[in-house]
Parts: structure tokens; sequence; C-alpha cells
């Protein structure tokens, strides 16, 4: 008896098996597209985490094979177009070049759902998903302000693009808050990825006085320098405390997992439709990385911060607040919409650069 | 003190293109035109690296970025000399292969802190003031790039190998008539090319931002590549070409950060407008510009048996 009900046991874990390899092939299968290399320690990185971590939640059930590396442009349009025929159902552009890719694709395969990222153009099966980064700047300028001796932080700006001057002014922002005169220096590279030229910059800055560094640049560089010289720095997009252990105050982490998994969880229960997404802190779709090389008291300000950010207590942009020229922009008590925030081409009062144009 | 904070910045952003261009100088002489550089640094980066972390010793990554350099290059000569391929499409070929292939292999490397190739100090010299810190106080990079300068200076117009190899460079055919092994003298130059490239590449990930990142000479190649143009092929040119670029190229990061006022687009093009009008006013002499431009240049040579 004992036998016959093992052989039973046997016979129903092989047709379980069998069953399970039969299902392999029907995987869901949720693609992405990366303009960098999966290991470029910021941007692609942090995507390429957040892929990991919806494959690791859903397990057996999709399949996320990704293209790294896809310069923008025509080639980025076959990229996308390869992966819509090879029956992915869900397709995420991971970086704002792809835009009009993504649209021409999703118009050839109405039935593939696509997620672009930081764009602006939709469609029926195109939804676009962005982060409240701006919301960590904020952070970051309240400790700034907090611990520079010398009043003054260097700024490492790519592109004069709305995210990259919002980053810059929310900073603004954050280190007001705390000492009105707080004042930054900007330095634009002219290109996210360079560690050579971001270097110079950081060592520029230094140079220059300043004792507080932070980037919207992707490498490490930056981070490197400010532990060799020993000052503090803010870490961009992935958490840099390898580069900087003793240098390194919080970093602005990208955690897109989270969203990943809401997506991919709505088109499994047939509720995906397009989207205009932008989360922020409150949805941990950015994290700020652990607080350290700071007092105790500048860590809880940091935290209650963050934590009044989340809760929506404290907007970053919030009235009375004048552009840079003293032009009124918001009234007391009024907070900046979204569609400005994400057009955004001027410097809010107390920022210490002329915006390139 | 400004200036001095300056010039060490320059120094470490001028070392890898005066290196590089002045090995592809001497590739150049020879008649080889090789546009592999940025991928020839960027393997030199990556096994420079590898090799500093694995074995602790930034030396030993120097030496892997010689090594790896030089045999990168040795792909290219054996395509365009021995095979007789197209120069300009068989380099631009090693460049996209090298950062491909640096990518794959320094792939475990990503995120891990490098090691730093220390600063060499000369009792009593470092410590003067000014002098010191800027001349004394480099690391051996920065010294082997001017032994460089000196060395391919007299190489080329002291020695006679060097008289040959401006012979080979010119007229690969007289010079074959001549009895001087053209193929032979080419494979090696194009071999120092390689070495010098794998060192700057070394410089980039040792000393420049002692890390690995996919990319990471972001067109360094390229720059040294103009430089040697920009220099008329002459070695103390290429290292005045060099210092050029970066002083201006550093000099407007600082210029932004005092606030001049100037847009930024504009300081950031600077550096290659002021290359390009320095070309010009080279140039302008036509005479001199020909004497010193290999003439067969980029020519494929298949000697007669």
């Amino acid at each position: 008896m004992k036998k016959l009900a093992l052989a039973f046991a046997a016979s129903v874990a092989t047709m379980l098996s069998v069953s399970g390899a039969a299902n392999a092939a029907d995987k869901t299968k949720i693609c992405f597209v990366y303009v960098g290399s999966k290991t470029d320690g910021g941007y692609s990185q942090a995507h390429d985490l957040g892929r990991q971590e919806l494959q690791k939640h859903f397990g057996d059930k999709i399949e996320t094979p990704f293209l790294e590396n896809v310069p923008e442009g025509p080639d980025a349009e076959r990229a996308i177009e390869r992966l819509a025929r090879e029956d992915c159902k869900l397709i995420f552009t991971t970086s704002f070049g792809f835009m009009d890719a993504t649209i021409k694709v999703a118009k050839k395969f109405p039935k593939v759902k696509f997620e672009h990222a930081t764009g602006f153009k939709t469609a029926d099966n195109v939804g676009t998903y962005n982060s409240r980064f701006y919301e960590g700047r904020y952070i970051a300028g309240v400790i700034a302000a907090k611990m520079s001796k010398t009043g003054t932080a260097g700024y490492i700006a790519s592109f004069p693009i709305p995210e990259v001057v919002m980053g810059i002014n929310a900073f603004e922002q954050g280190a007001k808050s705390v000492n009105p005169n707080f004042k930054m220096k900007v330095i634009w590279v002219n290109t996210w990825f360079d560690p050579g030229k971001e270097a110079d910059a950081a060592k520029a800055l230094l140079d220059q006085g300043v004792d507080i560094l932070t980037q919207h640049t992707d490498t490490t560089a930056p981070m490197q320098i400010a532990e060799q010289r020993g000052i503090k720095a803010f870490g961009q997009a992935s958490d840099m405390i390898a580069a900087g252990p003793h240098a390194q105050l919080t970093s602005i982490t990208d955690t897109w997992g989270v969203y990943y998994i809401k997506r991919t969880q709505a088109l499994f229960d047939g509720k995906w439709k397009s989207e205009q997404s932008w989360d922020g802190l409150k949805d941990g779709i950015l994290t700020m990385a652990p607080y350290t090389n700071m007092p105790d008291d500048v860590k809880k300000l940091a935290e209650e911060t963050e934590a009044k950010i989340k809760s929506g207590e404290i907007h970053p942009f919030t009235g009375p607040l004048n552009k840079q020229d003293g032009t009124p922009w918001l009234k007391a008590g009024e907070k900046a919409d979204d569609k400005t925030l994400l057009g955004m081409n001027f410097y809010v009062e107390g920022v210490d650069d002329k915006l390139p144009k | 003190m400004i200036v001095e904070a300056i010039l060490l910045t320059v120094i470490t952003a001028s070392t890898p293109l005066v290196i590089s261009a002045l090995g592809e100088l001497v590739t150049e002489r020879a008649g080889v035109l090789n546009l592999g550089v940025e991928g020839m640094m960027i393997m030199g980066a990556v096994a420079a690296f590898a090799a500093a972390q694995m074995t602790g010793s930034p030396l030993t990554g120097m030496i892997a970025g010689i090594a790896a350099g030089a045999v990168f290059s040795l792909l290219f000569a054996f395509l365009t000399l021995t095979l007789v391929t197209n120069q300009v499409a068989t380099g631009l070929a090693l460049t996209i292969l090298g950062l491909g292939l640096s990518g794959q292999i320094g792939e475990s490397f990503v995120g891990q802190p490098g090691v730093r190739l220390p600063a060499l100090n000369i009792p009593g010299l470092s410590d003067l003031p000014f002098v010191g810190p800027v001349l004394f106080h480099q690391d051996i990079l920065f010294y082997l790039s001017i032994v460089l300068v000196i060395g391919v200076h007299w190489f080329l117009f002291k020695s006679r190998t060097g008289l040959m190899l401006r012979a080979i460079g010119d007229s690969p055919s007289s010079a074959h008539t001549l009895g001087l092994k053209v193929i032979r003298a080419r494979y090696l130059a194009v071999m120092f090319g390689g070495a010098c490239s794998g060192l700057a590449g070394a410089q980039l990930s040792l000393v420049y931002t002692p890390q690995w990142v996919e990319n990471m000479s972001s067109g360094r190649g390229w720059i040294a590549l103009a430089l040697v143009v920009f220099g008329s092929w002459r070695p103390w040119r290429v290292l005045a070409g060099g210092y050029l670029f970066g002083a201006v190229t550093v000099g407007q990061l600082h210029a932004q950060a005092f606030g001049i006022g100037l847009p930024a687009q504009f300081l950031s093009a600077l550096p290659y407008a002021a290359t390009i009008v320095v070309l010009i006013a080279i140039s302008h002499n036509r005479r001199t510009t020909l004497i010193n431009t290999p003439a067969s240049l980029g020519k494929p040579f298949v000697p007669d048996r």
C-alpha cells in the first residue's frame, strides 16, 4: 500500500513538472530597453534592478528579456520592434530619447502595451512614467545647508532640460528653507556620462571653495573626488556609498521595481490602460539611501523632511516664490502644478547661475 | 592657491591625450592610419583596472594596460598589413570592438573601488612652494609622458632608425627597394601606438578616475587622433596641443563655477574651437605642413616578392 502511494505521488510529481514545463513556454514576456549598459552604475542599472525585482516578484509566471546599450534614434525603433515581434506583452522603454520610436512601433503593434520613461507622448497602448526626483533633491538641499561650513554647494549639471533645472531649483528651495543666504555654484558639463570631465568639474568646484557636491550626471567620479578630498557629496540614481564611504550623505536612488510590479499586475488583471504616471517618495519609486556621515540632528531633520514630503505637508515648490529675475511665480500657499514643473525652463529666486538657453 | 589647483587638474586631464597622441604619431609617421585609438585606450583601461584590482598593485595594472593596448593593436596590424584590409574601416572596427569587448570583460568590475597609482614624493623637491606640488609631486605617468615626448622626438629626428621609419611613411616602395623591412617596421610602429594608447587607458582607470565604467574613455581617443594632425606630426607640438586642449577644458569649467556669465554651451565648445583656430594657424604655411605629413598615410603597401 505504501509503495502504491509512493508510486502515485511520484507520478503526480512527474505530471506536475511536465505541466510546469508546458507553462514555461507561455510565460508572459515583460520586456525592457536600456540606453546604457545594465551595469553602468547609475541610471540604466537602476532600471535593471527594477527588472530583477519584477522577475523575483512574479517568479515563473513571467520572463523579462532586455536589450541594453540601445542608442537613441533609428536603432531604437528596430530594437523595440524586435521585442514586439518576439511576443512581448508589455515593453518598458526606459530613456527619454526612445519617445518617438516607442510611439511609432506602438502604432504597428496595437495589441502590445508600451510604457515610456520620462516622456510626454502617449497613445491608447502607450503610457508614460516618471519619478519625482525633485523631492529627493529638496531633502539634499536641506542637508547641504545644514552641513556646509562655507554656505556654498557645487552642482554638476548635465543638460539644461526641465528635469535638471527642476532638480537645481528643488535643491535651492531645500537649502533656502534652512539658510536663506545659501549659495550654489553650477557647472554644466554637457554630458550625462564622462567620468573624466565630471571629475574635472568636481575639482573645479572644490578649488573654488564649495564644500558640498551634488551631481546630476551618471558616474561615481564626483563622489570619488569628494572622498579623496575629504568633503561631502550626494549620490545620484544608484547608491554610491562604495565610491564615497566617508563622503556620501545620501543618494537619491531610483527604485523602479515597485512601479514595474504594479503595472505588470495591472496587465494580468486586465486593468492596464494608458496613463501618465508621476510617482514620488510616498509611492516608493525613489528612495533616499541611508543618511550617513552626518550628525544626528541633521539626520533627524532629513528624516522629518522626508516624512513631511511623503505626507504632503511639504511641497518643494510652494509660494510665495519668485523666479530668479524677481518676477512673481507662485502666490503664498500656492503649489506648482505638474505641467509647469515638467516644462520648467527658469530658475527660482536665489539660484546663483545663468541658465543656458 | 587657485592657479596651482587649476594646473594640477589640467595635468591630469591632458596626460592621457598626450600619451595616446604620441603613440599614434609614431604609427602615422610609418604611414599607417589607425583610427582604433579609442578602442585600444579602453582596452588598456579595463586591463589596467582588472590587473590592479586583482593584484592590488597599480604598477602591475599599468603594465597590463600597456600589454593590452599592444596586443589589441596587433589585430589591427595583422588585418591591415598582412591581409591588406582598408585602414580606415579596420580602425573604426577596432574602436567598436574595443568598446564592446571591454564592456564584457569589465562587467564584474563595475562599481568596485579602484586602486590609485600614487603620486611620487621626491624628497626636497616635492615640498617646494608652487613648483613642488605641480612638477614634483605627480604620478609616474606624467613623467613618462614627458619622457615619451623627448624620446619620440629624438627617435624620429635624431636617430637613424627614426629616419628609416619616416622614409617608410613617406615612400614605402622606395624604402622597400633600399632593402628596408617595411612591413616589420609598420608592425612595430602600430604596436608602439597600441602600447601608448593602452598606457593612456591605464591613466584613466588608475589616476584620472580610479574606477571602471563602460565607455569611460568618452571620446578621448578621437581627441588624441585630432591632436596628431593639430601637432602636424611633431611631438612637441602634440604636447602643446594636448595641454592647450586640457587647459581650455578645465578653464571653462572654472569660468562657469566663477560665474563668468557666458553661455555654458559656448564654453563647452571652446576647447574644440580653440583647437580648430590653432590648427588653421599652423596649417597656414602649406610647405611645412607638407613636409611633416607622412606622404603615404593610410595607403596600403604590398611588397613585391
